[in-house]
């Protein structure tokens, strides 16, 4: 099914799609997929396990290649890029949300979210700015010098925004983000998604399983066997 | 720079494992140094010896006498520009544990031949106005805290005295010092005309002989020439370079250079696979956290780095420790009371173990490193 675009498309995938080899086996994941995200869009994705919401996360944030069609990101064919472009590409362009969080345990939440600015010209002074900006924004000032092991599982989360937003991207890329909390603090984190969407106008794409997360995008997108649809599919 | 507290940090994940893998390096870099002053001292010997002398002996062993009168003789044939003599005096100062060269000579040539022993006019007046005087080098001197003026008794072992006695006393009137380093200032020379006419037995025979030669490139042609001179004699005599001489003497022992190249294969190859595995274990445990360094932007060739980094912190950290400790244990003198007159750690060793700490850290991480580079993201994050 062909999702059209509407207004300005910041993401456009065309006929992508995806096959995987385990041995002899041959997955075909994604096929002939098309997708248009509009800037701005806060887009929920949802399916069954297995159906490839975060094989489609991965191809739009230039972590993982398609195996036909292209990616577009902001008017940029990212699927063809060199690892080094592309690396530099995701550095700029691209935050990342991961259900676990995926912090290092013996950073800080601020040297956390200092990470991606590593790979910019910033001084010191400006990364460690920046970093408690971000830690601002997620409301973790006062957690900014504490571990991940001190930290809650929503701290946690909202360390990893905080590091995704950190760098200013275009996209946020958010697989499950809420998988791994409790429903308050999925809420919190739904909360934040939201408000970055609305008042700093990200572009996000979120993978959940939770009907309740998707409610809180501005469309929800269905994927089972490797397409798209706008209502569920039994 | 602003890398090093993401390598830093990453040392602290496992502690126990980290400290360790820096002991287990830091030990074979103290093997690594202390042996090279090992080496140092049997060598030390082979690397001052003037390229322009050679030792004369007898044919069959150094320990057979030759005649005093050969020195005239060597001195005549052309191409030798000084020669002089030295014995085996073989005596024991207090206990056999205070081995220390003693070495009876004619005062004049010493100085003449060996330029590198370094005297004040004032020590060597003194000493040839005193027949029992003696010149000690300064590194005799420390050890046992001797002083001008000092009467040492030395128990013969080999020369025993035309009176009967076995104890023969000396007074210290001079102190040596080295022009290099390496130059062995553990030696107590005494005067040959003294021992003479005092010891029991082979008046007018002598141990070896010194000999300069004029022009050092012929050095081979003059040793011949002097063992055609005695040839058929019955004191025949077997020239060589002073390098070589000294050379057959620590080669008595053993290759010591294979030996200690041995051991120290043996323990960085041992060492290289634990610092390895150690790599191996940081980069698999942490497969998820790479990956996510990738998918912020991290290249390839930056992860590379950043696992190569990491070996070097730990390889440099425990080879420092161990350069360091080595140093020290060095600095703290002779571990055999004087068979190691002269001993330190050469400072090209110093900078050989800094090469081995690099290719140490490269060889361990190379692997594990180039593991992490080709890491695929979307897979690893899945795992």
């Amino acid at each position: 099914m062909t999702e059209n675009s509407t207004n300005e498309n910041l993401v456009k995938v065309s006929g992508v799609d995806k096959i995987f080899k385990r041995g002899s086996e041959v997955i075909h994941v994604l096929g002939g997929l098309d997708l248009a995200i509009p800037r701005g869009e806060f887009l929920a994705l949802m399916g069954p396990s297995g159906s490839g919401k975060s094989t489609l996360l991965n191809l739009i944030g230039g972590l993982d290649r398609p195996s036909e069609g292209t990616v577009e990101v902001g008017g940029k064919r990212i699927d063809k890029l060199s690892e080094r472009k592309l690396a530099a590409w995701r550095a700029r362009h691209v935050g990342l949300v991961f259900q676990f969080y995926n912090l290092m345990p013996v950073l800080s939440a601020q040297k956390n979210v200092e990470l991606p600015l590593l790979l910019t010209r910033l001084s010191k002074s400006e990364r460690k700015k920046r970093a408690a900006i971000a830690l601002d924004v997620v409301g973790l000032s006062h957690r900014s010098g504490h571990y991940p092991r001190q930290l809650s599982g929503g701290e946690q989360q909202r360390t990893g925004i905080a590091r995704a937003i950190v760098t200013d991207p275009t996209l946020l890329l958010c697989d499950e983000p809420t998988g791994d909390l409790d429903r308050k603090s999925g809420d919190e984190i739904l909360d934040l998604l939201q408000a970055l969407n609305r008042e700093q106008g990200k572009t996000i794409i979120m993978v959940t399983h939770d009907s309740h997360a998707a409610e809180r995008a501005t469309r929800t997108l269905y994927l089972n066997k490797g397409q798209l649809s706008s209502v569920p599919v039994d | 720079m602003k890398y090093l507290y993401l390598l830093f940090s990453s040392l602290k994940r496992k502690k126990l494992r980290t400290s360790l893998t820096m002991l287990s390096i830091m030990v074979a870099f103290l093997l690594f140094g202390y042996l090279s002053a090992i080496r140092q001292a049997f060598d030390a010997g082979i690397d001052v010896a003037g390229a322009d002398r050679l030792i004369v002996r007898h044919k069959v062993s150094l320990i057979q006498l030759l005649p005093q009168s050969y020195e005239a003789k060597i001195e005549r044939i052309e191409g030798v520009d000084n020669a002089m003599h030295q014995t085996w005096f073989g005596g024991i100062y207090q206990e056999p544990k205070n081995f220390f060269a003693q070495t009876p000579v004619v005062p004049e040539e010493l100085f003449d031949l060996y330029p590198e022993l370094i005297i004040s006019d004032e020590h060597k007046a003194a000493w040839l106005e005193n027949r029992t005087g003696a010149v000690v080098g300064r590194g005799l001197i420390k050890r046992f805290g001797w002083k001008l003026g000092d009467r040492i008794p030395i128990n013969a072992t080999i020369w025993g005295k035309k009176d009967g006695g076995r104890t023969w006393e000396f007074d210290v009137v001079g102190v040596y010092d080295g022009a290099e380093k390496g130059t062995d200032t553990s030696q107590f020379f005494f005067r040959y005309d003294y021992f003479d006419e005092t010891r029991a037995g082979g008046t007018g025979l002598v141990g070896w002989y010194v000999v300069r030669v004029s022009d050092p490139d012929k050095a081979a042609e003059v040793a011949a020439a002097i063992d055609a001179e005695f040839a058929n004699s019955a004191q025949e005599t077997k020239a060589e370079a002073e390098g070589a001489f000294i050379q057959g003497f620590a080669n008595q022992i053993g290759n010591i250079g294979f030996i200690i190249m041995s051991i120290m294969s043996a323990v960085f190859f041992t060492i290289l696979l634990v610092a390895g595995n150690t790599m191996a274990y940081t980069v698999r445990e942490r497969t998820n956290e790479l990956a996510v360094l990738k998918a912020i932007g991290f290249t390839d060739a930056g992860v590379l780095g950043l696992v190569l980094g990491e070996s070097l912190v730990i390889t440099l950290v425990g080879g420092v420790l161990g350069l360091g400790l080595a140093w020290l244990l060095v600095s703290m003198g002779d571990p055999t009371s004087g068979s190691f007159p002269v001993f330190y750690l050469p400072t090209l060793n110093i900078f050989i173990g800094f090469g081995l700490i690099v290719a140490m850290a490269f060889v361990a991480g190379i692997l594990p490193a180039l593991q992490a580079q080709r890491l695929q993201i979307a897979d690893a994050l899945r795992r």
